[in-house]
């Protein structure tokens, strides 16, 4: 799958609260700086795929905020349609708009502001009404759980989690862009206040406000921009069971099923070797390990092992998250949006402060999740 | 040009829900409410035993049959919960954990109770401890919560 | 395009005002096992799954997850789309492209909701902006009353040409067993009924419903092998414009107009109220029944009523309108665009039983929704 590519990005910067701009005002600045990224008008793109969440936005059809602001209405009309989940996942049914034929340039922008909702009770939301629901189970409870889980079967440690932690906020101090950025130390991070154990609150992503926009498009309107383009070479997503009772909850099958899906389509085979970064959906620190075994990063079980090695540093040999990941900023719905954009900066060479090397970076993976836990997982490889 | 102020509005979403639960469902917790029975759900060709229960396999789509279990089981995983919100239930302290119950292949997420959190490891045997019958209502919650069983003989 | 696309099965709920023997993933399950039945296939045969509705209406975040037990998506692609009344049609389309992309062979797509769960007014009345919308246009009522007044007052139409679109829809519905609402009702009824909004009537409008309806997508070569008749998908279009109701200009449909443009430019349809065999109208009240299908070039502005009187649009007329009965008779909101998918499919498949419309070559369904919203899936026996 080489016929998709990445022409335009942007982000705000992530930041606890936007109390100076609305979501619509959020989306028409990425819009507008995408486009501007891209080379392009609004006239050019021929169809939108916005991303967002009745819940997160305390509103119903919360795509409607957004609608004027992503250029839907722009000179006659769009066609356009909203998923309801992480970004990635939008990117890549953006895509496939593409891949049938029916359109050639889409614009996929995503929107959230974590500071004007209640995360508690939005989160709670997510579980079974019956069963579990009641019990009051929402996102940092329902995660510590599987870090529990986790650290048990496999023998990982607080410590080995804290790693994490340390290295993302320290990447983040080179992302003007990230929310949550310093120099902590294991002890700090074993220090901080216990909210679930084993997650304290340093090995928890923020709440964040903030919006993404990623402008793709077929391989003729690509190639025509004077920008290099960043080609969407293989992508999968799979989700498993919801009730956390039915998973092994130390494991992500899904995740396995989707990486295998978008190597195969890319052409991967040894993904430790052939891929040059790693952008994931650590929204709390145990997440990265976990996520990078089943991707096939290291055999499972060893994510302590691997993050130990040091190879997962901006120097090391696979660098994760150089951006400072989710840990350092968590727009929800947006943060997948902006491990893509992290991974384009870095093929294109214009990370900034951030930017790896001095090898080339040539292929990147980009991930996200839906639901409790990583119930469901998308998972692109980007290629220059 | 003054300097600029945010407008802050505050709002609130006050949506009353009735969901149903379903004949299966409610089979389920009528018997808990009525018997201090926990009931799970078969599939009769993958051979998988659930709760909570399904009408129908979501694998297989088959139909399931009842299973009654035992209302014990071993801890999987947990976690003792050190903030609070009103969506939680009035327990101290608050702890968490998915219990495998015996005969059953998944396993039920839950509250702890009667339990010092030093103590809890991962397969610590556990049993349920039900409300009183009349302050039952057919409920999930019509399980107090799960606590360490005290293991007799050899 | 990497493949052509044809809908090869349909399966919908007994749609019921409530349904208290199952939950909401038990409601979905249903209408999942109805459409494998339907299209002869078993769970394992699907690649991947769509699915939608509108969150506020049951209270559940992220339903994609949720719902694994009831969809059947454990390890499988599942994404979730919403976009308020055009949800099943925005579902639809989504279906059309997983498939055309050629990245999935066989999409199954689910749409529901139960209404009796929630208040559905209160639900809806989220959506409208919460500083400048929300105090004045509040719920789907006044929207629809103010385009009904606007529209009767350009064009000198009357309450009863309206109670006949009603009249129309009552009566087809009687033929369809699915149907929520059954019995025919005639002019008087619905003039007497209880005044809701000024000039709607509580028979102009429809019902709240429980019910799910699922539509089974598949590739070229796999459709001619399964269905005797396949519906081809031939194109789709959409328009959703606007964040404000207050922006509506309320004497045009133009989303319907702008939609129905694209759509007939890409045909070559020059003549619809000749071209097309019939069309499901996402009519959610009975003068949509007329201006709309002006907006669609049926005929010109403020003629409409003419052709209902003449039968033109009933069972037997020239162009048959909602042979299913259409949205006055049933309204499970996320599910409603996609039964307006499914019928029409029927139609073309030449399945739809007491209520199919002879040699149906083209078969027109569409959705409405957000801030007056259209899209559009144009169906064929024939492959475009």
């Amino acid at each position: 799958m080489t016929n998709v590519a990445i022409v335009g990005a942007a982000q705000t910067p992530y930041r606890r609260r936007r109390d100076d701009a609305s979501l619509a005002e959020l989306v028409h600045e990425v819009t507008v700086a995408a486009l501007a990224d891209a080379g392009l008008e609004m006239g050019d793109i021929d169809n939108i795929v916005t991303v967002s969440n009745d819940f997160w936005d305390g509103r119903t059809i919360s795509s409607m905020a957004v609608m004027d602001a992503s250029g839907s209405s722009y000179a006659g009309g769009k066609n356009v349609s909203t998923v309801e989940g992480d970004g990635t996942f939008g990117l890549f049914y953006g895509a496939m708009r593409i891949l049938s034929g029916v359109y050639r340039t889409t614009l996929v922008v995503a929107h959230s502001k974590g500071s004007e909702g209640d995360p508690m009770m939005i989160t709670n939301s997510m579980f079974d009404y019956i069963y579990t629901r009641p019990l009051g189970l929402e996102f940092i409870s329902s995660c510590a759980l599987q870090a529990r889980r986790y650290m048990d079967k496999y023998g990982l440690t607080e410590a080995d989690f804290a790693l994490v932690s340390v290295k993302n906020r320290r990447n983040a101090l080179r992302n003007p862009y990230a929310q949550l950025a310093g120099e902590l130390t294991v002890e700090e991070v074993l220090a901080s206040p216990v909210l679930a154990d084993p997650l304290k609150r340093h090995d928890l992503s923020p709440i964040s406000d903030g919006a993404a926009a990623v402008i793709l498009a077929d391989s003729p309107v690509a190639l025509r921009l004077g920008r290099k383009p960043v080609w969407l070479k293989g992508g999968a997503f799979c989700s498993e069971d919801h009730f956390l009772g039915d998973r092994d909850l130390a494991e992500a099958p899904a995740l396995r099923e989707a990486s295998r899906r978008a190597f195969e389509m890319a052409g991967v085979t040894d993904p430790f070797r052939e891929i040059d970064v790693v952008e994931l959906y650590d929204a709390c620190s145990y997440m990265e390990l976990l996520w990078l075994e089943e991707m096939g990063f290291c055999p499972r079980g060893e994510g302590g092992t691997l993050i130990r090695s040091g190879e997962t540093a901006p120097e090391g040999s696979l660098p994760v998250n150089p951006s400072g990941g989710v840990l350092s900023a968590h727009a929800v719905l947006v943060a997948g949006l902006a491990r893509v954009i992290e991974v384009v900066l870095q093929l294109r060479g214009e990370a900034g402060p951030r930017q790896l090397g001095p090898k080339p970076v040539e292929l990147g993976l980009a991930h996200g999740i839906n639901g409790p836990c990583g119930q469901s997982h998308c998972v692109l490889v980007l290629g220059a | 040009m003054p300097e600029e102020e945010a407008v802050i509005y505050r709002g609130r979403i006050r949506m009353p829900y009735t969901w149903a639960v379903g004949e299966t469902g409610s089979f389920f917790l009528t018997q808990l409410r009525d018997h201090a029975r926990i009931w799970g759900t078969r599939c009769p060709q993958c051979r998988r035993t659930m709760v909570p229960p399904r009408r129908n396999c979501p694998r297989c789509l088959a139909k399931t049959h009842w299973l009654q279990l035992e209302p014990r089981g071993s801890l999987v995983t947990y976690t003792v919960v050190h903030y609070r919100h009103r969506i939680h239930p009035p327990q101290e302290p608050l702890i968490y954990g998915v219990i495998k119950l015996e005969g059953a292949d998944t396993g039920l997420t839950h509250l702890l109770g009667e339990v010092d959190p030093a103590d809890l490891r991962p397969g610590l045997l556990l049993e349920a401890v039900f409300k009183e019958p009349e302050q039952r209502r057919g409920h999930i919650l019509d399980i107090l919560y799960f606590r360490p069983r005290e293991v007799t003989g050899s | 395009m990497a493949q052509r696309v044809a809908i090869i099965g349909f399966g919908q709920t007994r749609h019921r005002s409530r349904r208290d023997d199952v939950n909401g993933v038990e409601l979905i399950q249903e209408a999942v096992r109805a459409a494998l039945e339907d299209a002869d296939l078993t769970l394992d045969q699907i690649d991947a799954m769509i699915i939608g509705n509108m969150d506020h209406f049951e209270g559940v975040n992220y339903v994609d997850t949720w719902s694994v037990d009831g969809t059947g998506a454990y390890m499988k692609p599942l994404l979730k789309l919403t976009t308020g009344g055009t949800t099943g049609t925005t579902l639809g389309i989504a279906g059309y492209h997983f498939v055309a992309s050629g990245l999935f062979d066989t999409v199954l797509v689910v749409g529901w909701e139960k209404n009796s769960e929630s208040d559905t007014t209160g639900a809806i009345i989220t959506c409208s902006d919460p500083i400048f919308d929300r105090f004045s246009f509040s719920g789907a009522l006044p929207g629809l009353a103010v385009e009904a007044s606007a529209y009767m007052k350009a064009y000198g139409i009357t309450q009863e040409d309206a109670a006949r679109v009603t009249v129309r829809d009552r009566r087809h519905g009687a033929n369809n067993p699915y149907a929520h609402l059954r019995t025919p009702v005639t002019v008087e009824e619905v003039m007497n009924s209880p005044m809701l909004s000024w000039p709607v009537k509580l028979l102009d409008i429809c019902p709240r419903t429980d019910g799910a309806a699922a539509v089974i997508f598949a590739g070229e070569r796999k459709a001619r092998r399964l269905a005797p008749q396949p519906a081809w998908v031939i194109a789709t279009s959409v328009r959703h414009d606007y964040a404000y109701f207050h922006d509506i200009d309320y004497t045009r449909m133009h989303t319907i107009e702008g939609a129905a443009k694209e759509l007939y430019q890409y045909v070559g349809i020059k003549e619809p109220l000749k071209e097309l065999d019939v069309i499901e109208l996402y009519q959610p009240y009975s003068f949509a029944g007329l201006k709309w299908i002006e907006a669609l070039g049926l005929c010109p502005p403020g003629e409409s009523p003419r052709l209902l009187w003449d039968g033109v649009t009933d069972m037997g007329g020239e162009l048959p309108i909602n042979p299913s009965g259409g949205v006055i008779c049933t309204n499970c909101i996320g599910a409603t665009g996609l039964l307006r998918i499914g019928e029409a499919a029927l139609q073309v498949m030449g399945r739809a039983e007491g209520r199919q419309v002879p040699n149906v070559n083209l078969a027109l369904a569409t959705g409405f929704g957000g801030a007056f919203w259209s899209d559009m899936m144009l169906l064929g026996r024939r492959p475009w």
